[in-house]
């Protein structure tokens, strides 16, 4: 290997180190993260949305061919949202696109995360992932008052 | 080399029926453009509906081309760099599998009775034929590999001084890789799916199935890749006009892919339950590894082009990128390389923001991904498919290849489509519209609630983008087809440009020893998988379900006579 060649190989390593390191600072420093996980169990198939304190608010959603459940889903301004997300039939997606929440509902398993929205608006939620005949009808929403 | 007459069928064979599925597979594409713009408002044309086109477009030109063109490209840089055909029982039990696999797929999926799209996301049912189809196929380019290995071995005894030439190394690490990853889809298909499927079995864990998946469904993109890559390093530089800049560097890249590629298929499953954030975030790492080898690529093979261009006396810094043979009827392969190159670099950085973990989280499932891929694998992959297959089969055949100047031209408005259909994928993309969607039912269709009009002018960019490429393939299909339907005016003989390299290297013994570098690689795959494993049987259930794609009924539990009624949920315990 010539000059030129080790030159090239060392600059790819300092800007893949630079993403990684971005990569790094948005996971640790600003808690951008991926889902966690949790063991499974068959409660999180049944839908259910409630306020847990003046801030905080926990949904077991639950997508099924073709809609996501429950449909009721509304929260105001500032207040967070504990999703635990799984399927009862086929693999689903749950993209809500303005808050980067990006999401695969699987049966058998539990996808966690949670979110804050600040301001207020309705939220549509895309299923992106293929789940049959009716897959480009299955939209949910989250409304989030002022 | 002259090439024996069973020889030539199975080459020939496994040119011509990949490149005439090759017809329908297109076709598909260019209808996906046309619903998701919202130009059609209907779930089906000619009888074809959208998801079953859909697992058309993907089963035959990601899988069924690429394998054919990997396993016949291997055939013939085999036999051309050793001098020797492989063995015959080989080569035409392996031929004879993949058309049998192929034509049980091909059949399941005009019958409708695999919608289930390539990925065969469980628990939508598909055919088990269908499953059954895919591991033949799989199975039948082993064979392929094992009958190489036989060549090689007995080329090495008499020539125990020579390093194994690089072209044979890439199709090694390839073929290494490809074995090493298809055993866990194999275990898939036929072990899980196909029985439940027939339903001799009810319980499936879905999380199971998709890491076994992922597994394969990563490598598989390198699997389309290599082939490309050794043309690149192998025969580019020759019909540039120059040589090879450097061998070893290109034979570090193909190792370095033979320990990344297995173990980094997780980073399709960043927005999924069960794996734990840091195994995720150890892919992530893993898969940056992998743009090295594709870096130094880049380099090595911008390199010896800046030398071609140099020796046709280019002049200044950048000079040489305007003296290479762009448009020249007598050597039209330069065309799909260049091509493939172009849309490459586009197609790796925007691979590398797919990769990164949570940046992964903005265009996980939407149309960012095929924007992404089709720069790829309608890039170089098929640019190179496209090119070495006409060169192949003229050479093979014995026939001259008609329309030359088209032959010429094709893969610059093929490059140009895909530069439209990726721009508009990948802008629409970042706006949340989700991939493997019919739109033009609700989101295009201005009568519909659900019609975003901010995904308009995205998927008419991506419709423009999908018309140009269609004009390109039926220029091809012409192209190719009166090349068939030609007279022999040759001798029929397995030829391949081979460039020479630029300098002597010193042989360096980690890269002339493939072992080392498996047992790494295994080594990797467990460092990976086994977490991995350990976490899908403690997040997550087996479930006991099966579901057509059209109802929403559990088809198991209909069976058992529990039935869940108007498809609502039930809300079991368990």
């Amino acid at each position: 290997m010539n000059k030129y060649e080790i030159r090239v190989m060392a600059l790819t390593g300092i800007m893949l180190s630079f993403f990684l390191f971005a990569i790094l600072y948005n996971t640790f420093s600003r808690n951008i993260d991926v889902p966690t996980c949790i063991p499974y169990a068959g409660i999180y198939k049944k839908p259910h949305f409630k306020k847990l304190d003046f801030s905080t608010y926990e949904v077991y959603a639950v997508a099924h061919m073709w809609a996501f459940e429950p449909t009721d889903i509304s929260l105001p301004a500032g207040s967070s949202l504990d999703i635990y997300l799984t399927s009862s039939d086929v693999v689903h997606g749950f993209n809500i696109v303005k808050k980067g929440i990006n999401l695969m509902a699987v049966p058998g398993g539990i996808t966690k995360t949670s979110i804050t929205f600040t301001d207020p608006g309705v939220y549509r939620i895309v299923c992106h992932e293929y789940c049959g005949a009716g897959h480009q009808n299955m939209m949910g929403k989250i409304i989030v008052t002022p | 080399m002259k090439i024996s007459n069973s020889f030539k069928l199975v080459i020939l064979t496994g040119l011509i029926m990949p490149m005439t599925l090759f017809i329908l597979g297109a076709y598909n594409g260019v209808m996906q453009t046309i619903y998701r713009a919202g130009i059609l408002h209907q779930s089906s044309v000619a009888g074809i509906n959208y998801y079953q086109g859909l697992t058309m477009h993907g089963v035959i030109n990601a899988i069924v081309l690429t394998t054919f063109f990997a396993v016949v490209f291997g055939h013939i840089t085999l036999s051309y760099y050793l001098k020797r055909e492989p063995p015959k029982l080989s080569y035409q039990i392996s031929m004879a599998l993949m058309v049998l696999g192929t034509s049980l797929d091909i059949i399941t999926m005009i019958a409708g009775k695999a919608q289930a799209l390539y990925t065969f996301y469980a628990p939508l049912k598909a055919s088990a034929l269908f499953y059954m189809g895919t591991a033949i196929l799989i199975v039948g380019s082993w064979i392929a590999f094992f009958g190489w290995i036989k060549i090689y071995l007995e080329w090495k005894m008499e020539n125990l001084e020579k390093k194994m030439p690089l072209a044979i190394l890439g199709t090694f690490v390839n073929f290494s890789m490809w074995f090493i990853a298809t055993l866990p889809v194999a275990y898939e298909t036929i072990i899980i799916l196909t029985p439940w499927s027939l339903g001799w079995t009810h319980s499936i864990n879905i999380p199971l199935t998709r890491m076994l998946f992922w597994m394969f469904g990563h490598p598989l993109v390198y699997f389309w890749l290599l082939p490309a890559y050794v043309a690149y390093y192998t025969i580019l530089p020759k019909i540039a006009g120059g040589k090879l800049y450097s061998g070893n560097a290109g034979r570090l890249a193909f190792l370095l892919f033979l320990i990344l590629s297995a173990p980094v298929g997780v980073h399709h499953q960043f927005s999924e339950p069960v794996f734990t954030p840091g195994t995720k975030l150890w892919v992530s790492i893993l898969t940056y590894g992998v743009a090295l080898p594709s870096f130094m690529t880049a380099f090595t093979v911008g390199a010896s082009l800046e030398y071609a261009g140099k020796k046709r006396g280019s002049k200044g810094l950048l000079g040489w990128m305007l003296k290479l043979p762009y448009f020249k009827i007598d050597n039209y392969l330069f065309g799909y390389f260049i091509c493939g190159l172009f849309l490459f670099i586009f197609g790796g950085v925007s691979g590398i923001v797919n990769a990164s973990y949570s940046l992964n989280q903005l265009v996980h499932n939407t149309d960012w991904v095929p924007g992404h891929f089709h720069m790829t694998v309608a890039g170089p992959v098929l640019l190179v498919i496209l090119g070495m297959s006409l060169y192949i089969y003229s050479s093979i055949s014995g026939k001259e290849i008609k329309f030359k100047t088209l032959a010429v031209i094709i893969p610059y408005i093929w490059m140009v489509g895909v530069a439209f259909l990726s721009h508009g994928l990948m802008s629409g993309g970042l706006m949340g519209e989700p991939r493997r969607t019919n739109l033009g039912l609700s989101y295009t269709n201005p009568d519909h609630p659900l019609f975003n009009k901010l995904w308009v002018p995205t998927t008419t960019i991506t419709l423009i983008g999908g018309l140009i490429m269609g004009i390109a393939s039926i220029l091809y299909f012409f192209l190719f087809f009166s090349t068939i339907a030609g007279k022999k005016v040759n001798e029929s003989i397995i030829i391949l440009p081979e460039s020479e390299e630029l300098h002597e290297e010193k042989k360096i013994p980690l890269l002339l020893d493939m072992r080392p570098w498996l047992a790494l690689s295994v080594i990797l795959i467990l460092f990976t998988y086994v977490p991995g494993l350990i976490s899908v049987f403690k997040y997550s259930k087996s479930v006991s379900s099966q579901y057509q794609p059209d109802n929403p009924q559990n088809l198991i539990l209909e069976k058992k006579g529990i039935g869940n009624k108007n498809g609502k949920p039930e809300y079991d315990e368990n």
